[in-house]
């Protein structure tokens, strides 16, 4: 197989007081090495559902009821669980919407590698020191930040810090769930170039989740648009930019101010 | 000037002193000699990254802290001579403010309903028949359907929903001036412009003068005749909105007119790690840093404003 990822009729079900919520009916999607696959669409259409229950991190009330899921030849649902655990984050990883939240603000950012690398790979005290200076040298942070606590950073500096994690055991498929939504423009220009380069660099997969279109097209290869847990249009960005052919893609760019366009 | 200005800031300047438990007390400069002004029925609009002191110059145009230094007139009149009681809360009415987080500006233990209807008693003195009338007259003015909104609590409502009601609260109190900061950050992309939509139309319809607080300027352009960049607590550039955006003259403008993501425009991999533009970044934050110099009026209205040696940057 060639590609990197294959979802085929995933169905996702929420069990409700109401009985059953379906959050995602049922879509096929693949994504390539090295490719990017952006995920756009309204909140609460099932963008964030699908990128829990690719390393299915998706927790009761949500069940998966139907489809596969294979990552780089692997069946993820099928995996037993010791197997899950070394298999998250080292084959994919991910980087979450607000970076202050998937910090852990009482222990200093040298323990939080320490902790990734140990629980991973076996590394001692000095191995994972030297790995996570080179990893924060990779996103631009000087080393000496490493004993600092996470309320010391910046918004972005943290957001950086959660990217060189989501890098540190060579992931081959990174998903980034609206990883700049927090952060004000100029600075998600200056991160999302620099993960631009990182990819060219490692070569590794991104699943990019937004709803800001035109920041996407920016970045993405290819460009899926989800309309109430539906896949409702794949297509190239070029294509998505000159003439989407699903309404609802029109309405999304629509619905954007944009410079040039008064 | 042909009529008098609704707000005026004359070199409004803020520093806060920050006393930690521990380790020495610091003065953080959050807003530097700072003058602008806005028209009845205009929105003028403040650009600028995180930590900018956009958002303190909003918090002391609505009085939730005093200027070191500079004044802020409403209407002619300095706001901090306003002793009298009944001259406080005239300018308290005219003035409201709208917040980023449209979930944490409303209580959630009460109903639409009671947040709409406080305002309307207590500063119109409404009760009874006239009351209900009232307030569905500003649940219609932001285009919310009464009979849905009103007896919901706010989670039961979605994030543009829940700013259409904190409009709607600053419509009951009789709001002149609007001060919104960041109204739209924090919605959907997808509802934005509809928000924004609402507030052009309580603009031309109503004559409301908003004080539009943002970091994105494309939204910025989209809703104020006036715009004004802001970095490191001073005003570097300020005009029309289309002017700044045509032929912006500031190095730091430049920059966040670049960062506005624009589709036509794809994301290259380059051989310095992606470092260039953040690098760019840093020298014009680095020069914006300093004191600027003396506003130069580059056309009819827009005013840029370089550091003092250089006039003529990048």
């Amino acid at each position: 197989m060639s590609q990197l990822v294959n979802v085929k009729g995933l169905q996702v079900d929420f069990l409700t007081g109401k009985g059953l919520f379906t959050a995602v009916k049922g879509i096929d999607f693949d994504i390539g090495h090295g490719e990017v696959m952006g995920l756009a669409g309204e909140s609460g259409c099932g963008k964030s559902t699908i990128a829990f229950s690719l390393m299915r991190l998706h927790r009761p009330p949500a069940i998966i009821s139907k489809g596969s899921i294979i990552i780089d030849g692997e069946d993820v649902l099928a995996m037993p669980l010791d197997r899950l655990e070394k298999w998250r984050w080292s084959s994919v990883s991910m980087v979450f919407q607000s970076a202050m939240n998937s910090l852990n603000p009482v222990i200093t950012l040298f323990e939080q590698f320490r902790d990734m690398l140990y629980r991973h790979t076996g590394m001692g005290r000095a191995q994972a020191r030297a790995r996570a200076e080179e990893l924060l040298a990779l996103v631009g942070i000087p080393p000496e930040r490493l004993d600092d606590y996470p309320h010391q950073l910046s918004g972005g500096m943290r957001q950086r810090v959660v990217l060189a994690m989501a890098l540190a055991l060579n992931p081959k498929l990174i998903i980034m769930d609206e990883p700049t939504t927090a952060l004000d423009v100029v600075v998600q220009r200056e991160i999302l170039q620099e993960i631009m380069a990182l990819k060219a660099r490692f070569g590794f997969s991104i699943l990019f989740i937004t709803h800001d279109l035109a920041l996407m097209s920016q970045f993405a290869d290819r460009i899926s648009v989800m309309l109430e847990g539906k896949i409702v249009e794949v297509a190239p960005t070029a294509e998505i930019v000159a003439n989407p052919a699903h309404a609802y893609t029109q309405k999304l760019w629509d619905a954007m101010p944009r410079l040039g366009a008064a | 000037m042909s009529e008098q200005p609704l707000l005026q800031l004359e070199n409004a300047g803020k520093t806060f002193h920050l006393k930690p438990m521990f380790g020495a007390a610091k003065e953080v400069v959050a807003m530097r000699n700072i003058s602008l002004s806005v028209e009845q029925g205009r929105a003028l609009a403040v650009v600028g990254e995180s930590g900018s002191g956009k958002s303190t110059l909003g918090r002391a145009v609505t009085r939730l802290f005093s200027l070191t230094e500079g004044r802020v007139l409403f209407k002619g009149r300095d706001i901090s001579q306003m002793k009298s009681r009944s001259e406080s809360l005239a300018y308290n009415r005219a003035v409201q403010m709208v917040f980023q987080d449209p979930f944490a500006a409303l209580n959630p233990a009460h109903t639409i309903r009671h947040h709409l209807e406080r305002p309307l008693k207590l500063h119109h003195k409404l009760s009874g028949w006239a009351l209900a009338e009232a307030v569905k007259g500003v649940l219609a003015d932001v285009e919310l359907d009464p009979d849905m909104a009103l007896s919901k609590y706010p989670h039961e409502l979605s994030g543009g929903q829940r700013q259409r009601v904190n409009l709607a609260r600053a419509l009951a109190v009789g709001a002149e001036l609007v001060v919104a900061d960041e109204p739209t950050s924090m919605l959907d992309v997808s509802i934005r412009k509809s928000v924004l939509g609402l507030m052009k139309r309580m603009k031309t319809d109503r004559g409301i003068t908003f004080l539009y607080i943002t970091h994105d300027i494309a939204t910025a352009h989209y809703l104020a005749e006036d715009t004004a960049v802001m970095f490191a607590g001073q005003v570097v550039e300020w005009g029309p909105s289309e002017r700044v955006i045509a032929n912006p003259q500031h190095p730091y403008t430049k920059v966040l007119l670049s960062a506005v993501p624009d589709p036509a425009q794809r994301f290259v991999a380059s051989e310095d790690g992606g470092r260039a533009f953040a690098k760019g970044v840093e020298e014009v934050r680095a020069l914006a840093r300093k004191p600027a110099g003396l506003p130069v009026e580059v056309e009819p209205g827009h005013f840029v404003r370089h550091r003092l040696t250089q006039l003529d940057a990048a």
